[in-house]
């Protein structure tokens, strides 16, 4: 436990107030980075290939060049950088095959979309013209976008030097498989697919960069604004100093904004080239082509289990399409996976694999949840078919191997240790709200009418609160940079408190819960305190807001600078009143001596003391401020239990959800309204993924799904609405006892949805399902369960989506090697 | 480019006019000639309505309507609907229930949500979800927005 003092009373910490943020988003006055326009400013069109893998014979700029108002065209060979698109994870031990990432292609180009040339005008409408007037010719060379057929001998290859399209293999475990699988009584084996999406914020990415006289201001839609000045420096031989990356109202990030995208590279190549601002603005269709995807995951999962129930051992191989080239943290994502193989069970053999594959397709990197889900998807759909497989309810199952309250810091077998956790509470308030019983009497009458109604449950925990640098860092799993996160709490003359955080909120109300923490430990309101992230030009370097750490990582930070505030503000006041520091407290906005609340002083009186330098102790610091860099001991482990309960229409496969019930646990709450928000939006990126999102690229690598039209996104009439409840269990590890609840609710659901529809379609012989559950798909495994035919599936073209495992529990194949996807 | 066309139209109660090119989109009208840039663009298909607004008391997606089609009419924005003095109830109710996250949806959702309890002032949520079902949002899973759409009916029906 960190030795930080808590507010004798919690005024405002716990209370769901209204957002800070909202007042300017509501009447259209947020301040997102296409709102933007500078002096001067010109515009970007990237000319991209249409083409998933072919040389590329020629590039014809002459037409481009001669339109009017055009700038400039740009080729990768104009470009003189000193090292390309960053990934930045060096994992001890592990070689990972790292091609070399231009933003812009050299003579090859290896997934469609991929950058080609750029075009600089006046107009934003007729640099998209000039676009296509750049002619680019192509020879197209052999295509792979399966992992599996890009593993098998023969494959082509993504890129020839490297001899093969494994990039690498990584790999964590504990205890002894050989004794898993004998002292099993049940050994159930699975292929469970976890398919390619997008992140898809409704805020496409955007860059101005803003090249003057050696000094450069990129305002971009980011995650993270201060590596994106380090990498910039980097490549681009400038000195830190002289970038300022500024991150404002930023529209949604989910993950795809933490990577540093050769657009913003280019717009300030442009910039420098020209002596004007540029800027470029992507569409829709470039981000489904051109923005990181998530997932895409082939898991070989393998459980054994003790007739008792008792589990002896998991196994997971995963294939890992990571695409063509690596982003910030490609090859790193199924390392996550990994470090929560164990999920809630206490499992004494652990073996995971992470194999990662090259293919012509855009890159695999960080989406909401960022290999946790596929972790959660693959144990909570593998606990219930082991239940099926011992003729177990599946709840007593999961509590037979659950990790005791009391068993907390528990270290599970790979070596991680889980801070506080409460498995059975969690489950136990979930059944208060769902009537089993009940359930399963209406569930057989509604199968008598023909209505097939099912329940699947999910009791999920994850790793977050990124951080911490000894686990995460060089010496540890090999990310190349600290984990910590930094604070400066500034208390002004007249009382009021502005805080500077390094992390980059995007919606998470990141102002006003931190403004609610800050108010609590200074006697103000949270009115009184504003918040600045996003910014490298003000405040302490910062790693960003991703991995579920803002809260955990950043407000930690910001308690710690702000008792050092604390500190001092009881200093002047025990000298003002002649008294020990020690005697000082704060109580209802005032700092006094214990016992004479009578005579104590505000912040504002304190603060007037500090800067105007007037009876304060001999010797003290003018100024009121603190600054804190907060690397915290361990990750926070959240959890929760979560039950769906679906309909499905066996003559046409539809879906629907009837309820959503969970209880999850982050902790205390700072703001419950923030929290549920949290987890409402979770669960529904879950739903999309289960139901209805899908990056599908076909056989030659075109890119099926490049607009909104084509790739899904749950609307308000797809989902239901929420019944959500807590449990609150302290983390050790900071001194507000929180954890993260970003991703929780998309890490969560997923599971429960698929458990669902299997529950619901048991009475007809289907058994097991993989994901995306659209209509035809659920439709064809009820065929094929009846022993009918049925045309051949169009989900299977140019993916392993589901030609395994699906439609009988026996039929999963028992490794990688064997299954082929073929 | 081909020759430029000129435009009238009231925007916020404003007459405005411009020369402008035919296949200027209505959204970038809006926010690149009148500065008026709380309109966003989330897709270019018309898909996820965070272009939408009102055009003569309808709510449309503007970055389907070509700036020449709205020659004449009577739009309304996020910016028209009301103002940080005097919000409007449905901008009220986004702000109570926590409907908005990154915010980047919000105008579109608000002005959606206007339309829908302009239309029908005491809608059911399953009417509501159906009316919504052109705006996307990543963020809050609807659920926050549900609520406040219903709320803001209730507070309609009350005054």
């Amino acid at each position: 436990m960190t030795a930080v003092e808590q507010p004798a009373t919690q005024k405002w910490v716990g209370q769901g107030l209204r957002r800070k943020e909202d007042p300017r988003m509501i009447t259209g006055r947020g301040r997102y980075v296409d709102d933007m326009t500078l002096p001067g400013m010109l515009y970007m069109a990237v000319v991209r290939s249409p083409e998933a893998h072919a040389k590329i014979v020629s590039i014809d700029t002459a037409g481009a060049l001669a339109l009017q108002g055009v700038h400039a065209v740009i080729v990768g060979e104009d470009l003189e950088l000193a090292s390309g698109v960053p990934m930045a994870w060096v994992p001890p031990g592990v070689e990972v095959k790292t091609p070399e990432h231009w933003p812009l292609a050299k003579g090859e180009v290896k997934y469609v979309g991929q950058g080609v040339a750029v075009v600089v005008g006046d107009d934003k409408y007729a640099v998209v013209d000039a676009a296509e007037q750049v002619l680019v010719e192509y020879d197209p060379l052999p295509v792979v976008v399966d992992p599996e057929k890009a593993l098998a001998a023969g494959s082509p290859l993504v890129h020839e030097e490297f001899g093969t399209n494994l990039t690498h293999e990584w790999s964590i475990g504990g205890g002894d498989m050989d004794a898993a699988w004998s002292e099993a009584d049940v050994v159930v084996e699975r292929r469970i697919v976890n398919h390619r999406t997008a992140g898809a914020p409704i805020e496409p990415r955007v860059c101005i960069a803003d090249y003057r006289a050696g000094q450069l201001d990129l305002h971009l839609t980011s995650q993270n604004p201060h590596l994106i000045r380090l990498f910039m420096a980097g490549e681009l031989g400038m000195s830190e100093d002289s970038i300022r990356v500024i991150a404002p109202d930023v529209g949604g990030g989910f993950g795809v904004k933490i990577s540093h995208y050769p657009e913003e590279i280019l717009a300030t190549w442009a910039s420098k080239a020209t002596g004007r601002p540029v800027k470029w603005t992507e569409t829709r269709s470039e981000h489904m082509s051109s923005t990181i995807h998530g997932r895409d995951q082939i898991d070989y999962v393998k459980v054994g289990a003790k007739r008792d129930g008792t589990i002896t051992g998991l196994e997971c191989t995963a294939i890992a399409d990571l695409g063509a080239f690596y982003t910030l943290l490609t090859p790193f994502i199924p390392c996550f996976t990994g470090f929560v193989i164990s999920g809630c069970y206490k499992i004494p053999n652990l073996n995971f694999v992470a194999k990662g594959v090259f293919t012509n397709k855009m890159a695999t990197d960080a989406t909401r949840g960022a290999g946790r889900p596929e972790a959660t998807h693959l144990i909570e759909v593998m606990i219930e078919q082991l239940a099926h497989e011992l003729e177990m309810d599946p709840l007593e199952l999961r509590r037979k191997n659950f990790i005791a309250k009391e068993d907390f810091p528990a270290e599970v077998a790979i070596g991680i240790v889980y801070d506080s956790g409460d498995y059975h509470g969690s489950l136990d308030k979930l059944l208060t709200h769902v009537d089993l019983d009940a359930f399963r009497r209406e569930q057989a009458e509604l199968r008598e009418r023909g209505v097939y109604r099912g329940i699947g449950f999910s009791t999920w925990m994850e790793i977050c609160g990124l951080a911490p640098s000894r686990a995460v860092g060089p010496t540890g799993v090999g990310l190349q940079a600290g984990f910590f996160e930094s604070s400066l709490v500034r208390v002004h003359a007249t009382g009021s408190a502005t805080v500077y955080s390094g992390t980059a909120p995007h919606g998470q109300g990141l102002d006003t819960s931190f403004a609610q923490i800050v108010a609590d430990r200074l006697g103000i309101t949270p009115d009184q305190v504003d918040v600045m992230h996003g910014d490298t030009g003000t405040g302490p370097w910062g790693l960003g807001t991703y991995g579920s750490r803002s809260l955990a990582v950043g407000g930690e930070s910001i308690a710690r600078s702000t008792a050092k505030v604390v500190e001092k503000a009881k200093q002047i006041a025990a000298h003002q009143l002649e008294a020990a520091p020690e005697d000082i407290e704060l109580a209802d906005g005032k700092f006094a001596v214990k016992g004479s609340p009578e005579k104590g002083l505000t912040l504002a009186e304190i603060a007037g003391a500090a800067y105007v330098t007037m009876d304060m102790p001999e010797g003290m610091e003018p100024g009121l401020e603190e600054t804190t860099f907060y690397d915290p001991e361990n990750f926070v482990f959240p959890f929760g239990a979560h039950a769906c309960i679906v309909d499905v229409d066996a003559e046409t496969g539809k879906i629907d959800i009837v309820r959503y019930v969970c209880v999850d646990d982050c902790g205390p709450a700072i703001n419950p309204k923030l929290i549920d928000g949290q987890i409402h939006g979770g669960i529904t990126h879950a739903i999309g993924q289960v139901l209805y999102e899908r990056v599908h690229y076909d056989d030659d690598g075109q890119l099926v799904t490049g607009t909104f039209v084509d790739y899904a996104l749950p609307s308000a009439a797809d989902v239901p609405s929420f019944e959500t409840d807590r449990t609150e269990t302290p983390s050790p590890v900071n001194s507000l006892g929180v954890k993260g609840v970003g991703e929780a609710g998309t890490i969560a659901a997923s599971p429960a949805i698929l458990n669902s529809v299997i529950d619901a379609l048991r009475p007809l012989g289907v058994e097991f399902l993989n994901m995306p559950l659209s209509p035809q798909h659920v439709w064809s495994q009820i065929q094929l369960a009846a022993g009918r035919d049925v045309p051949a599936d169009p989900g299977k073209q140019g993916g392993s989506w589901d030609e395994h495992g699906s439609g009988s529990a026996g039929s999963g194949p028992t490794s990688p090697s064997e299954g082929g996807g073929l | 480019m081909a020759t430029p066309v000129r435009v009238s139209m009231t925007v916020n109660g404003e007459q405005h006019s411009a020369e402008v090119e035919p296949r200027l989109l209505l959204v970038h009208f809006l926010r690149d000639r009148l500065g008026l840039t709380g309109t966003h663009v989330g897709c270019d298909t018309s898909n996820c309505g965070a272009c939408t607004l009102h055009l003569d008391g309808d709510a449309v997606k503007s970055c389907t309507v070509l700036a020449v089609q709205a020659d004449g009419s009577d739009v309304t924005t996020i910016e028209g609907i009301g103002s940080e003095g005097d919000l409007h109830p449905m901008q009220e109710a986004f702000w109570e229930h926590h409907g908005l996250q990154c915010g980047y949806c919000t105008p579109g959702m608000i002005m959606a949500g206007a339309d829908i309890i302009a239309k029908n002032a005491n809608p059911s949520e399953e009417e509501v979800r159906e009316g919504l079902a052109g705006n996307l949002c990543r963020c809050t899973g609807y659920h926050n927005i549900v609520k406040a759409v219903m709320s803001a009916a209730k507070e309609g029906a009350r005054a």
